[in-house]
């Protein structure tokens, strides 16, 4: 029990003069402190430096017609991927596969080394703590208060004393620009879906996970409230190292944040590379779907 | 011809998938009863939604049930000058029969569409989704608290509906038949006495009378949490699991309750 027992969050509080442009990596030593730190959180046991945090390996899913056929793809630590393509072609399915809410039929999920595939479902809750989810809707719960829903995991999962969970409530809140005590009290109901998104992030990031999950981020939300969500989820990553996967319809915040793409056409991964090497490719289809551009 | 049967095989599969997930369904959020974490606000909680608000549907559907009984048997009754024992008959149908019925239908309509309705807007908001996300088994957080409260809480409202039922049965036949109070509760005892008791101090009525509310508590949270957490289809679903779910659970617990009563009469012997 004794690495969920532990203070309030001592991680160093975020500013201004830490940004810093994308892709410049922290050093290893800070990655390295931040990483202690998550191991004393839920997220388990520290991981082996040498593997990546999360890997699908010639990953194939059916339910009655095929859905997903032999996808790859690596997220190295602190990297951020963005799944991209049109809509059903399994996007969303691929997060739910890394979550373990789905099994593939062939395959294997790597999370920090370990196929999860097999586990029980029992085990997969376990595992799930290392994860941070941002659902489409934001999947809040709509009988908890914003306080409530931001707390959950914390209650949960570890044994903080009350004023250490409003502590790190608070600081998830004011992380994703909004006032903890203006909307502590609000239900979910009572907030604009720009709030209800940036409370999801702040209930998925509520434990320190080490892997950050977006469905959709910024779907349905005005041009400005979209470059917010993307920044925010910039800021994650690079303040927080977290590694982080997210499915995107919106190519322009998806090449503003991404470390690699991945597009998904005809059930399979068409396309696995930086930005820059997207934009390069002389693929027919690739052209067409950056078109909009 | 090979086609037609393969498409029976296929139904029937399904049919005895769907039964053997209902059970499997059932037996782990019973066995979450007694596993830990324990969610006991969220029991607490449910009690009050299932038990407290159902109040007020149970005591008017006790109470005119038990008038309408008493006034229905003193017609039959005056024509054999018997309506003295309109007593022994409000009491024998109220607690054995109308009682735990009753209140099992009148809870399936209000509180099994509730539950359907609400796991079924969080199943398609993937709010569902969120708790397994967030390293909770959604059968232990939602499932188990609402069969717990279920199971306390329908025989306590049996409890109150049957009392009720006997209290409209005492007004009719002290205002309509005429028959003095003191008679018509002695009658009601002799009633709940006359089959004899279990362990010597709990009349074998009650014991029928318990055994079926806590049953179709059981089956009532069930019904509803399963349709509810297998909803699909957006809000549309959510409106077919609420009707599946009143429907299922009021023929379950008509056809459980002939059982019942068949088994607990050959086992306490007084057929």
């Amino acid at each position: 029990m004794s690495d969920l027992e532990h203070g309030p969050d001592r991680r160093a509080p975020e500013g201004a003069d830490r940004r810093a442009p994308r892709g410049e990596r922290k050093s290893a030593a800070v990655r390295q402190a931040i990483r202690s730190e998550l191991a004393e959180d839920g997220a388990g046991e520290s991981r082996r430096p040498d593997v990546p945090v999360v890997q699908l390996e010639n990953v194939s899913l059916s339910f009655n017609v095929p859905i997903l056929e032999d996808i790859s793809l690596v997220a190295e630590e602190g990297e951020t991927i963005c799944i991209v393509g049109e809509s059903g072609t399994g996007k969303s399915t691929t997060l739910k596969l890394i979550l373990r809410l789905l099994v593939p039929d062939r395959g294997k999920v790597l999370i920090d080394g370990e196929n999860i595939a097999p586990l029980s479902f029992e085990e997969a809750l376990v595992v799930r703590q290392k994860m941070g989810m941002v659902f489409q809707g934001a999947a809040l719960f709509d009988s908890m208060t914003v306080y409530e829903n931001v707390a959950y995991p914390l209650r949960e999962h570890t044994t903080l004393s009350e004023e250490e969970i409003e502590q790190r409530v608070r600081e998830k809140l004011e992380f994703v620009d909004l006032e903890p005590d203006r909307v502590m009290v609000q239900f979910p109901s009572e907030l604009s879906g720009g709030m209800r998104k940036r409370v999801g992030i702040a209930r998925g990031m509520a434990n320190n996970p080490e892997i950050m999950l977006y469905d959709e981020p910024t779907s349905g939300l005005d041009p400005l409230t979209t470059g917010t969500i993307t920044r925010l989820i910039m800021k994650l990553q690079r303040e927080l190292g977290v590694t982080s996967v997210v499915v995107s319809h919106d190519i322009r915040s998806v090449f503003r944040m991404a470390s690699k793409v991945a597009l998904l056409h005809d059930r399979k991964i068409t396309f696995f590379g930086t930005p820059e090497e997207m934009t390069a490719s002389e693929d027919r289809y690739i052209q067409d779907f950056l078109g909009g551009l | 011809m090979p086609a037609l049967l393969a498409r029976l095989n296929d139904a029937a599969k399904g049919k005895v998938l769907t039964v053997q997930e209902y059970f499997v369904l059932a037996t782990k959020s019973l066995r979450f009863i007694f596993a830990r974490p324990f969610y006991g606000q969220d029991v607490i909680q449910q009690m009050d939604e299932i038990g407290v608000k159902s109040l007020g549907i149970v005591l008017l559907t006790g109470l005119f049930t038990g008038m309408v009984l008493a006034l229905q048997s003193s017609v039959q009754l005056k024509t054999f000058g018997a309506t003295m024992y309109i007593g022994n008959l409000v009491a024998a149908s109220m607690i054995r029969e109308l009682g735990p019925v009753l209140a099992g239908l009148m809870v399936a309509g209000r509180v099994g569409s509730g539950i359907a309705a609400q796991l079924g807007s969080m199943r398609v908001t993937e709010q569902i989704d969120a708790l397994n996300t967030l390293g909770t088994d959604p059968i232990k957080k939602l499932v188990t608290p609402r069969v717990l409260a279920a199971l306390i809480m329908l025989p306590v409202l049996t409890v109150i509906n049957d009392f009720v039922g006997i209290i409209g049965g005492n007004i009719i036949a002290a205002f309509v038949v005429g028959l003095p109070t003191a008679q018509y509760w002695r009658t009601v005892w002799d009633q709940i006495a006359a089959d004899g008791f279990v362990l010597r101090y709990i009349p074998t009525d009650f014991v029928q009378g318990l055994t079926k509310p806590f049953v179709f508590g059981g089956i009532i949270a069930i019904t509803a949490c399963y349709f509810g957490l297998g909803t699909t289809g957006g809000t549309e679903g959510v409106g077919q699991s609420t009707t599946r779910t009143v429907v299922t659970s009021s023929i379950l617990i008509l056809i459980v309750d002939y059982f019942i009563t068949q088994l607990l009469l050959s086992l306490l012997g007084n057929v």
